[in-house]
């Protein structure tokens, strides 16, 4: 009798999954105190808390494959961007603040790959949130050691007359790959060719897709 | 200020606090690859002191200079943003 009386096991006879059922944590809890505080003394209003939620969650790697698309599509552009990327982006409507951005460039003989080993710092106005494994140790401390073996894990096999290029995103620097535009793209325009660039291949851990 | 090419060595000294010079760089040799202009030194901002702007370099370094040459493959390289109170002149022998 499958149904009876299993207290692990939920009406439709499967096991219940662990879910956020425990206690708030010390820093959840000090996020809502602090939040609320805020709210209640008339620093910020619930609405705009909101707000900033929904702008955060707006910034998407569809702002960085328009980038690629046009660096791929525009020569002027392209020229701007490799010369001073966060002005070329902040034109195109993507702030990215106080920060500075460099657009490096993967090619037949060079490819680039970005991490951050002292914590997460990523572009987050063109790519949105960072993953959860680009924030972990292994990512982080792999990356800078073995680079290759760790393309590899991600599909990305890098020939033996390519360079691979680490960049360790220290400081206030962000950065922002340009895969190579795929072969058989001739005459596209910049929405098709947006399609094709990824979020990993704007991280160096992927490649645009094949048309 | 060092210029694009210059040799630079990264000081190997372990102060406490909000340090962007990572670990694994200290001591080693790499090559400028650009100068990125001056921003306020996060060692004193993280802690919301008066942060004194200081030149931020990216420095390049081969992958046999961090590593040796157990280097998933030495020719690879590296590269960093370090401060300019991180870096001295190089001068090899």
């Amino acid at each position: 009798m499958p149904h009876d009386h299993h207290d692990h096991l939920s009406p439709s006879g499967h096991p219940y999954r662990a879910d956020n059922d425990g206690p708030l944590s010390y820093w959840q809890l000090m996020e809502i105190a602090v939040r609320e505080l805020l709210i209640e003394k008339g620093e910020v209003t619930s609405a705009q808390v909101a707000a900033q939620i929904d702008a955060m969650d707006a910034r998407h790697p569809s702002n960085g494959a328009k980038v690629v698309a046009r660096a791929w599509s525009d020569p002027a552009f392209y020229e701007a961007l490799m010369a001073d990327a966060a002005k070329a982006t902040c034109e195109m409507g993507f702030d990215i603040g106080p920060m500075n951005l460099v657009a490096v460039e993967n090619t037949e003989t060079v490819h680039n790959v970005i991490v951050c080993t002292l914590c997460s710092c990523y572009p987050r106005n063109l790519l949105g949130l960072p993953l959860d494994w680009y924030k972990t140790r292994e990512y982080r401390s792999r990356t800078v050691k073995e680079p290759r073996k760790v393309l590899a894990e991600f599909g990305v096999e890098l020939g033996a007359g390519v360079t691979c290029r680490v960049h360790d995103s220290t400081a206030d620097m962000r950065y922002i790959v340009i895969p190579a535009r795929p072969e058989g793209t001739e005459g596209w325009d910049v929405e098709a060719l947006a399609v094709l660039v990824t979020r990993d291949s704007m991280i160096g851990t992927g490649l645009a897709k094949q048309p | 200020m060092y210029r694009t090419g210059a040799q630079v060595r990264i000081r190997s000294f372990c102060p406490p606090g909000h340090i962007r010079t990572p670990h694994y760089l200290r001591g080693k040799t790499g090559v400028i690859e650009r100068a990125l202009g001056p921003y306020e030194n996060p060692e004193q901002r993280a802690y919301k002191l008066p942060a004194p702007e200081r030149q931020l370099y990216r420095v390049r370094f081969s992958m046999r200079e961090i590593w040796g040459e157990a280097a998933e493959r030495p020719d690879d390289t590296l590269d960093a943003e370090i401060y300019e109170h991180w870096i001295e002149a190089d001068h090899a022998p």
